[in-house]
């Protein structure tokens, strides 16, 4: 089937293979890699994007239903340069593999649009769906709360 | 070779000791970083596993007509269709590259094919009908021993085996099969080259291992198998071993296509090995004073079906059995054994985790019996440079600041003692279950030794080369870069060597450079870094000699203050340099464990705050200081990172990571209920690095990796310990292990 | 595969008699699509009909997320809404699903076996409600019939000023209750102890709310005679989540905390 979506500020439409992920689709169908698929059932936030203005998990929405949706995924965040997000975990070495970072990318950017001073409970408690098994979060914390502080 | 430099270049910024960005940072933030999932090939086909649903079962047929009829299905391969080698394993080919008569353990792969797509090929896969005949499998690890299935034995023996102390604690302890849950789970992408040959882009952390097993189980030449290193989503020793790597190189040779595999989450549960759950019996004897006179130990570690590292992982755990203290009557006994659980191998730790948990509640114990402060006991039998390993005899040439590391735990401040309101930093969190008056703190403090690099007589050693070119000094090496920042670091050596301020690493396959072994043992920087350091050395004296210079910076090459040839002639001249470098040799245990078995070694320390609700057994980890034998931080932010990361591994292991198995069936293989960390259950760290000279990384650097993982759960434990006076004998704890009998 | 985007009740019911399966968030029906357990031909997508995301008062639309609840619900289901898996599952998980899927470890759902809330459900051939505990009736099964719809959630029109919510987890986000449970108590002293993760559906405790209703003031020795009461009246299993014996323990413990919270 063809679904018709506005993705990252562009109007699309694409057939995706129903019953699919919109995770899947981005991947599979739309070539864009950056959302990563990590466990398939939205328990560790690796493919978080904002659907509707809301993060949500990309591989428990079927693609279809995103028809006439706004998408944004990490791609879109970046937009052609660097996200403040971006540059506070760069600069606060909160990447090591960086499997997770897109995902985190995406939920702190929703944050930061938000609330552009959040607490240090807020910024956990926002990022309570994001799993990251190499940094021990704290460089993750220390960015933002950095962040935070501009 | 100890190496040191004595004044840094002036004007280049990213020198080792400073923190530059990763590299690859940006790459990874904007979601460009290819990883092996993220690999694609023009007329590319989907690989999928056909697996055991048992533990234990004889096959009696493989009928894979159902799923060649799958239309898009293009290959079915079976243990048949295997060329070469039909087993491979990274000690001891043992596993079988498709099961071929019989299944050992639940998930073992039985057929793999290819087909159009991922949906097709998984569906495909779910029609390929295999009938059993199910066997009773050996799930106990006790029973195993009793029956000698057992892939390694241990004995070491040490001192007079009849000395006895005043004071005698004796304990049983055991701990829980821990993953490694990377995020990135296996993914890789074959390509045949038209010639017989194929090209490997697959998750790994030793690509030269890899090929040479795939060179033997396709029955190629070895130039016909090129292994390349491939963007990775974590490690930590889940990637050691080859899972898909055969099979796809199978399935690529086969169809003449490219071939990608990508395994889900519950598929990885099954696809890579554990951490070795364990049974440790211990009895410690001391004097009235403390001071450790004779430590027994029993060491039972369940290696699950096939070999894959146990037999290090058993070594290594007997090695350390002790922990980092002086003891000269030590007796060891270990078995590692072969059952029809999953297989475990290597987790970041290897083996010391387990003893650590076991030798550190023993001291406590040890503590209690004496009335003696834990830490005060800790520091009278505390190793140090020039004592024996109390187990193999080795004496320790390089620093090992043990004292150091209990001065600093215990100068580190204490968090702020006053219980907090808010329920998100009470027990609980936001399940509201805990108010502040049900709130008991304790804390507890736990040291830990690893060995640096490989041991046993393994040759150890990297290769690298270094060249100077346009875009700067160019490292080439096949060391896998799995998030720890190896890539940051071997672009600094570079840096500081050559006095040049551009710098970049590049990895290269298997066809060009030899290898740089694992990326594991928490070596890479200290052997890749020490070759990569070797060979800039080398390069710069070179183009000195070349050029008829003495100084060498981003303008090109001077003798004294003439610019005697601009960076552009050095550059095109192409000169490059190559180094293998190895660490001080390393012998086999002699019949008794004894010998110098290890390269180098590390300690660390950690204390551990934390809340608990003991009438319903919940447990917040607070906070965790750490000092840790660091050698030297070639970036300290780096170094901060794997202590943050390795110490959220540690709190998994004490509080809530634990893969349950019902007789050699894994319940729990999913992000659902195998509970990671998260952001919330992270506790405040902070970390001091303890440097001294005198190690043989470049610089005088030491691995930092593992120790963070290793004494992190001990800490945790006795910090429960303290808050509950439960006698907390096995990790993961579990709120009925608090709880106790109150349970009912 | 079929998709249905309707922004009608009517339409759905539509779909719903040409045999679509209807979906909120994802968040339950996805899982089983990515694990490949479950390839729909015909799906109705709801997340379009306004009268579904309505509330109005003490009716809540199915379509409801529980971030909005989160935000804006009555506390005790706010504070349960707040556990409900991550930001991004509630983001786009609704109280019609969760009800739905009927799992007996729900975060949101003991407030409704403790209120007494009733479901409402339509099909094209009528609505009709039902009582809460006529409707969740086993572990996953609900008395939902073919091509009918939950259209709504509605809660009694007054709700007890004093209500508590606790879930004993063993991470502190992203978790399955152990055992989950909601107190209210009325000025009158009426007590409502519902659980989750104790019982194939959630349950009443109503022999420790007639014991504990009928005391005024409750001191230490009744609080431990109510907690006794819960933690004997559960039916909890022991899964390679906890044991039989820990949630019957934990049942009795946090409704005791939970009622101690309620009497402050």
């Amino acid at each position: 089937m063809i679904i018709t979506f506005r993705l990252n500020d562009e109007d699309i439409h694409t057939r995706v293979s129903a019953p699919i992920s919109l995770l899947d689709a981005l991947r599979d169908e739309l070539g864009l890699f950056g959302t990563k698929s990590a466990c398939e059932q939205g328990e560790c936030g690796s493919c978080s994007v904002i659907l509707d203005g809301e993060v949500v998990c990309s591989c428990l929405v079927m693609a279809a239903d995103v028809e006439g949706s706004e998408v944004t995924t990490v791609e879109g965040i970046s937009g052609e340069g660097v996200h403040p997000v971006q540059t506070a975990m760069h600069e606060a070495g909160a990447v090591q593999c960086g499997f997770c970072t897109p995902g985190i990318v995406v939920t702190a950017a929703a944050l930061f649009e938000r609330n552009q001073h959040p607490s240090t409970d807020e910024i956990k408690e926002a990022l309570a769906g994001n799993i990251c098994r190499c940094t021990g979060y704290g460089a993750i914390v220390r960015a933002f709360e950095e962040l935070a502080r501009e | 070779m100890t190496t040191t430099i004595g004044t840094r270049v002036t004007g280049v910024a990213g020198q080792v000791g400073e923190s530059p960005a990763r590299p690859d940072g940006i790459e990874k933030l904007r979601g460009e970083f290819e990883y092996a999932q993220d690999l694609h090939s023009d007329r590319m086909l989907w690989g999928a596993t056909v697996r055991s649903p048992h533990p234990y079962a004889r096959i009696l047929s493989v009928d894979v007509a159902p799923a060649l009829a799958v239309g898009g299905v293009h290959a079915v391969l079976t243990a048949n269709d295997v060329p070469g080698r039909a087993t491979f394993g990274l000690e001891h080919p043992d596993q079988p590259v498709l099961a071929d008569e019989v299944v050992r353990y639940w998930g073992e792969p039985v057929a793999v094919v290819a087909a159009e797509d991922d949906d097709t090929a998984r569906r495909a896969a779910a029609a390929v009908v295999v009938e059993y005949e199910t066997l009773e499998p050996l799930v106990d690890p006790e029973e195993a021993d009793r029956v000698d299935e057992v892939f390694r034995r241990m004995t070491i023996r040490r001192g007079d085996q009849e000395a006895t102390g005043a004071i005698v604690v004796e304990g049983y302890y055991e701990v829980g099969m821990q993953d490694q849950a990377p995020l990135g789970t296996e993914a890789g992408l074959a390509v045949p080259d038209g010639h017989g040959g194929v090209d490997l882009y697959a998750t790994s952390q030793f690509v030269h291992v890899d090929q040479e097993q795939v060179v033997a189980s396709l029955g190629l030449d070895s130039s016909q198998v090129r292994a390349h290193p491939a963007g990775i989503g974590g490690a930590f020793g889940a990637r050691e071993d080859v899972n898909l790597h055969i099979h796809l190189c199978l399935l690529a040779l086969h169809t003449g296509r490219p071939v990608k595999m990508v395994y889900h989450r519950s598929e990885s549960f099954t696809g890579h090995v554990h951490r070795h759950p364990a049974r440790l019996w211990y009895r410690h004897h001391a004097d009235e004073e403390g001071r450790l006179v004779r430590v027994e130990a029993r060491v039972l570690i369940d290696g699950g079906a096939y070999a894959s590292t146990t037999a290090a992982v058993l070594a290594n755990a007997c090695y350390f059995a002790v922990g980092p203290y002086r003891c000269d009557s030590v007796s060891v006994d270990g078995a590692g054994t072969r059952t029809n659980n999953p297989p475990c191998g290597a987790m970041r730790g290897f083996g010391a985790v387990q003893v650590c948990f076991a030798h550190e509640a023993q001291m406590d114990r040890l503590a209690a019996a004496l009335d003696i402060d834990p830490l005060e006991l800790r520091r009278r039998n505390a190793l140090a440079s020039g004592d024996p390993i109390p187990t193999t005899g080795q004496m320790i040439e390089t620093p090992l600041p043990t004292v150091e590391v209990i001065d600093s735990l215990l100068a580190m401040p204490m968090p702020d003692p006053s219980v907090p309101e808010d329920h998100l930093h009470l027990p609980g969190g936001s399940g509201l279950t805990t108010e502040s008056s049900h709130v008991v703190r304790g804390v507890g403090y736990a040291l830990g030794i690893k060995n640096l690099g490989f041991s046993e007589g393994f040759d150890d050693y990297a290769q690298a080369r270094v060249r100077l070119a346009d875009e700067g000094a160019v490292v080439e090496t096949a060391a896998i870069e799995v998030g720890q920042g190896l890539v940051t670091v071997l672009a600094q050596i570079a840096r500081t060597a050559l006095g040049v301020s551009a710098a970049v690493v590049r990895n290269v396959d298997t066809s060009q450079i030899d290898s740089a072994g694992s990326t594991s043992a928490s070596r890479q920087t200290q052997v890749s870094g020490g070759a990569t350091l070797e060979a800039a050395t080398k390069l710069r004296e070179r183009i000195l000699a070349e050029f008829g210079g003495d100084r060498l910076d981003d303008d090109g090459v001077w003798k004294r203050e003439s610019l005697v040839a601009p960076m552009g002639q050095v550059t095109a001249a192409g000169l490059s340099e190559t180094a293998t470098f190895r660490h001080p040799p390393t012998t086999p245990p002699d019949e008794h464990g004894q010998g110098v078995v290890h390269a180098d070694f590390a300690v660390a320390g950690h204390r551990a705050v934390v809340d608990v609700d003991p009438e319903l057994g919940l447990v917040r980890v607070v906070r965790i200081d750490t000092a840790q034998d660091v050698g030297r931080a070639l970036n300290p932010e780096a170094v901060r990172g794997q202590i943050e990361g390795g110490i959220m591994q540690g709190v998994g292991l004490a509080i809530m990571e634990e893969l349950v198995l019902d007789n050699g069936v894994i319940r729990n293989p999913n992000f659902t209920d195998y509970l990671l960390p998260t952001i919330l259950d992270a506790p405040d760290v902070e970390a001091l690095l303890i440097e001294q000279e005198g190690s043989w990384g470049p610089f005088g650097a030491k691995g930092v990796g593992e120790p963070p993982t290793i004494s992190s759960t001990a800490a945790i434990a006795a910090a429960i310990r303290t808050a509950t006076g439960r006698p907390i004998e096995r990790v993961p704890v579990r709120p009925q292990d608090i709880v106790g009998e109150s349970a009912g | 595969m079929e998709f249905h985007h309707p922004t009608t009740i009517g339409e759905v019911l539509d779909a719903l008699d040409a045999g679509a399966v209807p979906l909120a968030g994802g968040t339950d029906l996805m899982v089983e699509v990515n694990f490949g357990l479950f390839r729909p031909d015909h799906v109705v997508g709801l997340r379009r009909v306004a009268e579904l995301t309505s509330w109005e008062g003490s009716t809540i639309g199915a379509g409801v997320t529980w971030r909005r609840l989160e935000d804006s619900g009555p506390r005790a289901l706010a504070q349960a809404a707040r556990t409900v898996g991550s930001p991004q599952i509630r983001n786009a998980g609704t109280i019609g699903g969760n009800v739905a899927t009927a799992s007996p470890a729900g975060d949101g759902l003991p407030f409704l076996a403790a209120v007494d809330a009733t479901i409402d459900l339509r099909s094209s051939a009528g609505g009709r409600s039902v009582r809460w505990s006529d409707f969740f009736v086993g572990v996953k099964k609900t008395t939902l019939q073919p091509g009918e719809l939950i259209t709504s959630v509605t809660l009694p029109g007054e709700l007890p000023e004093r209500q508590a919510f606790g879930k004993v987890g063993v991470r502190n986000a992203m978790v399955i209750a152990t055992v989950c449970c909601v107190v209210t108590r009325g000025d009158d002293g009426d007590t409502r102890v519902a659980l989750g993760s104790v019982a194939p559906t959630t349950t009443r405790a109503h022999r420790a709310e007639e014991m504990i209703s009928a005391v005024a003031r409750p001191g230490p020795s009744d609080l431990a005679e109510f907690a006794r009461l819960v933690s004997e009246e559960v039916a909890p299993i022991t899964d390679h989540r906890s044991t039989e014996s820990y949630r019957r323990h934990a049942s009795g413990v946090l409704a005791r905390r939970l009622l101690e919270r309620c009497l402050r």
